[in-house]
């Protein structure tokens, strides 16, 4: 049992580190939010920066421009993220959808996007999620049907990550649907320029538009766009939680906006003695910090099975539960330590924290419903884990 | 990075959790705690011939060399079978300080004796105050005019003093300095005229006692380490010995989860187990996500202290963390075994009972999270 890195991977941390602080500084996060970047959920600039560095291409194999890096560095990578305030939702659809392409494509896909992904030249959107499809996923109804050389798709995709500024969408559909749920269906690249789509904002209450609806009406894509077996697309959608389960971006976050909130109790005096010298105020900074630290050694627990050749889909439920539930209590907890002042935007001079924790709260408040709300994760919990009875 | 413990430490887990499910099973809880012995010295002297007292004292000691995370592997199977015996008190509390503070020929009288088993100390330091800060020592220790001190004061809580033989007592010695430079640690024999040893009566059945001391006169030779000195070494202890005990009630908190969770699987009602309800099922999950959080609180703690870092705060956070845990843990289980919980007939509750006892010994989870708070230089 050792809880420390080795050698390379400090150094990897650090040269990460040397790299977002000097790329992802605060005024190059005002450049980005002028640029109304930050509101999109993806910086193009500094995805650039990344992808220059070869870190968009992190754990493919070397043959395709990858890295070649095991989870434990993909791990490292994410918690820098986390802890830089790297919006990551596009890059890591990305990643996934790379990581995706190099296990299941065609040589001709592989060599079609591989190379552009790598370079940080294309994004991709994931379009899983419907209107009638949320927690139930493999319910989706999209259609794709077969019609001489192409497909015609037709369906609508909601909460779709990204796809205002990818060039792609990694699209889950329906190729029969009379087979049981989950053997119905089959993924396609999709050219979000092709005609058919339309793509309708929605934002969310951290005043981000990430994300989308995408309707297709007659959407006709190439065969040769499908990726993996026909009506097995269910098996490689689960594959990409393979990456998915690199959680530690949270854990990230979590340190620094702690450290940021020892700063401001420090500083601040709250009737005549400083906030940190308050008793409940010092309880709850510990508790808070000792409930991260525990989220921090599950999520890297995760990685260390993955690195092992395991599959941890119940430690991997457990991290994303306790994380994202932690990400809320600190938002929280942390604005009530900041008195009547937090709930005032960071644009004005009168914010506290320069209203981290106001746009945390509200930005967190998605995190235990995205990528499996918190109730799914009890439930693979109690059944796969526990192994106690559907109901 | 390596989550995984060694060959030997797995091998070590499977022979005392067999030794556990064969010679400890919650009978034997429920005996030991009916019984003013409160152990069963057979087992003890079996604990000793399979080296498990020893397992992380040197080999000069007839320890094993091993490390902390041996320990707490022990500490972790001895909490599932919330097994009754003298371990904690005489390995971590005593043997420990012993072995931070001890001069040479009292380490090698004392600590072969403790690893086999024939010797057993325990640590006298909870005040009626019950402050687990250098200030909340009040018992005094006056040097005497021929040589060695006079102890005199109050003891509360000290485990398996009923059964030592020897009690090591924290006391502030007279002179000047702050309070944490006045402590100083003395080896004291339980039947010396002065000590009278009184067993409480406590939620979890453990057996715990008051220790009263009335001019009880110590030679200069049982002195612990300086006079002053103690302090630190108390310090030291704590640490191991919340990190142990962290360890232990991670076992007790799974035990306690695999109960109910066997219940409620089983226990038919409406037409089917309860353990198909959501009501149940998603507090469980919780259950099982913090439970798995609290171990590896508890091993990366052990860690630390194995490989010689400073390991207080580690050590205050799990201990405060795990306790709310275990307390947590204690109550949906006796919850979820309806009526059966709450009877002393049934097993269940000797986890809830000792969760509670757990949780306020060493520093409840306020103390702690203050000096977590010390620690982080907050």
């Amino acid at each position: 049992m050792r809880f420390k890195f080795t050698e390379q991977q400090d150094a990897l941390r650090r040269e990460v580190k040397d790299f977002l602080e000097k790329e992802w500084d605060e005024e190059a996060q005002l450049r980005a939010e002028e640029a109304g970047e930050l509101a999109s959920g993806h910086s193009p600039t500094l995805h650039q920066k990344v992808a220059s560095k070869g870190l968009v291409a992190l754990n493919w194999p070397t043959e395709y421009g990858g890295r070649g890096w095991t989870p434990i560095e993909m791990a490292i990578f994410a918690e820098e993220l986390g802890y830089h305030k790297v919006l990551d939702g596009v890059y890591r659809n990305t990643m996934i959808i790379g990581n995706s392409i190099c296990h299941f494509g065609t040589d001709e896909q592989k060599k079609k996007y591989l190379p552009d992904i790598a370079a940080g030249k294309t994004l991709f959107s994931i379009g899983y999620t419907e209107p009638n499809a949320g927690s139930d996923l493999a319910s989706l109804e999209t259609r794709a049907a077969e019609d001489g050389d192409e497909y015609v798709i037709n369906g609508v995709k909601v909460f779709n990550t990204g796809g205002h500024i990818a060039s792609y969408c990694w699209l889950a559909t329906r190729t029969d649907p009379d087979a049981p749920k989950h053997r119905g269906i089959s993924v396609f690249i999709v050219d979000l320029k092709s005609p058919g789509i339309t793509i309708r904002p929605l934002h969310n209450v951290a005043d981000g538009h990430g994300q989308n609806e995408l309707v297709f009406q007659d959407v006709r894509v190439p065969k040769e766009n499908m990726v993996g077996e026909k009506n097995r697309g269910w098996y490689l959608m689960a594959k990409a939680l393979d990456i998915e389960r690199i959680r530690t971006s949270p854990s990230g976050r979590h340190q620094r906006v702690l450290e940021m909130l020892i700063e401001y109790c420090k500083e601040t005096k709250r009737n005549g003695i400083p906030l940190i010298k308050d008793p409940l105020v010092r309880q709850q900074i510990v508790q808070l910090y000792t409930e991260a630290k525990a989220a921090r050694l599950i999520s890297y627990k995760v990685i260390y099975q993955q690195s092992k050749g395991e599959i941890p889909d119940v430690p991997a439920s457990m991290a994303k539960l306790s994380g994202s539930e932690l990400s809320q209590k600190i938002a929280h907890l942390g604005m009530q330590l900041l008195g009547p002042r937090s709930i005032i935007h960071g644009s004005s001079k009168w914010s506290a924290m320069n209203g981290e924790l106001e746009h945390m709260v509200r930005e967190t408040i998605t995190y235990t419903i995205s990528a499996g709300a918190s109730e799914i994760q009890r439930m693979v919990i109690a059944g796969r884990g526990l192994g106690l009875p559907r109901g | 990075m390596d989550y995984g413990f060694s060959e030997a430490q797995e091998l070590l887990r499977a022979s005392v959790k067999e030794f556990m499910v064969n010679e400890a099973p919650l009978a034997h809880v429920r005996e030991m705690e009916e019984n003013s012995t409160g152990f069963a010295p057979g087992l003890w002297r079996k604990l000793a011939q399979l080296d498990w007292i020893g397992l992380d004292y040197p080999e000069k000691y007839a320890g094993l060399d091993g490390s902390f995370l041996d320990v707490a592997v022990v500490m972790e199977e001895m909490g599932r079978a919330l097994f009754p015996s003298p371990y904690f008190a005489s390995a971590i509390l005593g043997g420990h300080t012993v072995l931070a503070a001890g001069n040479d020929n009292q380490k090698e009288d004392l600590l072969p004796k403790v690893v086999r088993g024939e010797t057993i100390l325990t640590l006298a330091l909870t005040e009626p105050s019950g402050s687990y800060e250098a200030s909340g020592v009040e018992t005094t220790a006056t040097a005497a005019s021929g040589g060695g001190h006079v102890l005199n004061g109050t003891k509360l809580l000290v485990p398996f003093a009923h059964v030592a033989d020897r009690l090591i007592v924290v006391a502030r010695s007279d002179g000047q300095g702050t309070a944490e430079t006045s402590i100083s640690l003395f080896l004291v024999d339980p039947k010396a005229a002065g000590v009278t040893i009184t067993p409480l009566r406590i939620i979890s059945g453990e057996k715990q006692s008051e220790v009263g001391l009335q001019n009880v006169k110590v030679a200069a030779a049982d002195l612990l380490g300086t006079l002053g000195g103690g302090w630190p070494v108390v310090g030291d202890v704590l640490d191991k010995a919340k990190v142990a005990m962290s360890a232990e009630m991670v076992g007790g908190s799974q035990a306690a989860l695999e109960m109910t969770l066997n219940y409620v699987k089983n226990r038919i009602q409406f037409g089917g187990p309860i353990g198909r309800f959501q009501a149940i099922q998603h507090r469980l999950a919780d259950l099982a996500t913090d439970i798995e959080s609290a171990r590896w609180l508890a091993y990366e703690a052990a860690w630390e202290i194995s490989e010689g870092q400073p390991a207080s705060a580690a050590a205050s956070m799990a201990k405060a963390f795990i306790s709310d845990v275990y307390v947590r843990m204690g109550r949906a289980a006796v919850q979820f075994h309806g009526g059966y919980g709450y009877m002393k007939e049934f097993d269940v509750q000797f986890y809830f009972r000792r969760a509670k006892a757990s949780e306020a010994i060493l520093g409840d989870q306020y103390a702690n999270r203050e000096l977590a708070a010390q620690q982080m230089g907050l």
